[in-house]
């Protein structure tokens, strides 16, 4: 797999049948049935949007960023890409992709983990990881911080260098960008629209995304 | 009174899985044998078992996609569970991940235990499980591990391989706990490595009893949020 696949989709929107813009710094839970299409657009460009995948049957089978980026030993996403979970089940595959790398190292952000990297003053800012836990708590299907693992961070670039360091590059992403994926089997999807105001994930500026789902392919 | 001193030590055989509670002010030292071992590894705060290792917490924490001296790591709630006091190595693996029945069986052959005996393939995903599930966990604790001894490259347009021969007989890398600390361990082979034959190494671990970290201490200081990571790690236990 190369580094990055552009591929445009030829879905319409005016056809899609579920179509929802969440606001930075909101979560969004819904659950994508197999064979179903779902475009996450960067409305604004910039946007880090922190999503997790469960199998909508199982919700301690859920993606992996470990055995997805050794599947296809590439640490980024584009189109191509296949969602892998930990029981090795393919979740989603990247159908279209106009931005053209996505990151699977850089998780969530935290209170807790915002003490650490910015400085313990800043315990009381929204994160992520409270947007995913208030939401799985409301949704009240069983789910804790435990089902709260390693997410994706669509738009969101992060490189690795040949020293083995972990960089925080602007994005790559500008207004109306998105990434299109097919559900391989029934997924339930959790997002939190970035909050983080502290590193150039969301260009100091976080902004909503728009959330599409169609039935199907394109007749 | 020696600063150190060794409480016990025993060898972890290839393919294998271990679990030990490392208390505060003790160290683990993993001795690589034979040369080429891989030891995968998760770890949790025993006494709350919700909060443990975190891949991307440790990386954007550090800067880093590689472990060595003077790194830590980190748990969810922003405190370390460990830090590496020692290292031979220099590169430690974090993103690899570990192999599953389905991958060991397709990429080394079936191999059961009726046939085999003891000598049945493992695999560290099943590994981990089981040795979970011994502590009340399962499969939703599953979290990304390290891979101690072993080093992935990740080339410009991100993809990944597996170095060949970097940990060497003799080589050894050493954890010293900051927390009561859940250590998981498998001995299974790297699911990068190429190597087409099923020979997973063994690994010689050692417990010892080592000082607190100090005002200076190397893995403190290596960067501004370790001083805050140890700083929020020491007011849990106050």
């Amino acid at each position: 797999m190369s580094g990055i696949n552009l591929v445009e989709s030829k879905l319409d929107p005016d056809k899609a049948i579920y179509r929802q813009v969440v606001p930075a710094g909101e979560p969004w839970i819904h659950t994508v049935r197999g064979g179903q299409y779902f475009r996450i657009v960067d409305l604004h460009g910039n946007q880090a949007v922190d999503t997790l995948f469960y199998n909508a049957h199982d919700y301690s089978d859920r993606y992996s960023a470990q055995d997805t980026i050794q599947q296809q030993r590439n640490i980024y996403l584009t189109t191509g890409a296949k969602l892998i979970s930990t029981n090795g089940t393919v979740l989603l595959t990247i159908v279209a992709d106009t931005c053209g790398r996505h990151d699977t190292l850089g998780g969530a952000c935290a209170t807790e983990s915002n003490m650490v990297r910015y400085a313990i003053e800043k315990r009381h800012m929204h994160a992520c990881r409270n947007s995913f836990l208030k939401t799985v708590i409301e949704w009240d299907h069983g789910m804790t911080k435990r089902d709260i693992t390693s997410n994706v961070n669509f738009f969101m670039n992060v490189p690795v260098t040949a020293e083995g360091k972990l960089t925080f590059e602007d994005g790559i992403s500008n207004p109306g960008k998105y990434v299109e994926l097919r559900a391989e089997t029934d997924v339930l999807v959790l997002i939190s629209n970035c909050p983080q105001l502290n590193n150039p994930c969301n260009a100091y500026n976080p902004t909503p995304v728009q959330v599409l789902i169609w039935d199907g392919p394109a007749t | 009174m020696k600063e150190t001193s060794l409480l016990w030590e025993e060898t972890i055989q290839g393919g294998a899985t271990w679990s030990h509670v490392l208390k505060r002010g003790t160290s683990l030292r993993i001795f690589d044998l034979e040369g080429g071992a891989n030891v995968a590894a998760i770890f949790y705060n025993f006494e709350c078992p919700v909060e443990r290792y975190n891949m991307p917490d440790t990386l954007k924490a550090q800067h880093i996609a590689r472990l060595t001296k003077g790194f830590v790591l980190y748990s969810d709630m922003g405190r370390i569970l460990c830090s590496i006091i020692e290292d031979t190595v220099g590169w430690h693996d974090p993103i690899g991940g570990t192999s599953s029945a389905k991958l060991v069986s397709a990429k080394y052959g079936p191999s059961a235990y009726q046939e085999h005996r003891n000598d049945y393939h493992k695999n560290g995903r099943d590994g981990f499980l089981i040795e979970l599930g011994k502590w009340g966990l399962g499969p939703r604790d599953l979290v990304p591990n390290v891979n101690f001894f072993s080093r992935v490259d990740v080339a410009e347009d991100g993809s990944m391989s597996f170095a060949h021969g970097s940990s060497k007989a003799g080589d050894y890398v050493e954890l010293r706990s900051e927390m009561n600390v859940l250590a998981i361990l498998n001995t299974c082979q790297h699911p990068l490595d190429p190597n087409p034959k099923y020979e997973p190494k063994p690994v010689q671990v050692s417990i010892r009893r080592v000082p607190a970290p100090r005002q200076d201490d190397a893995c403190r200081i290596s960067r501004p949020e370790n001083v805050r990571g140890f700083t929020l790690t020491e007011r849990y236990f106050l």
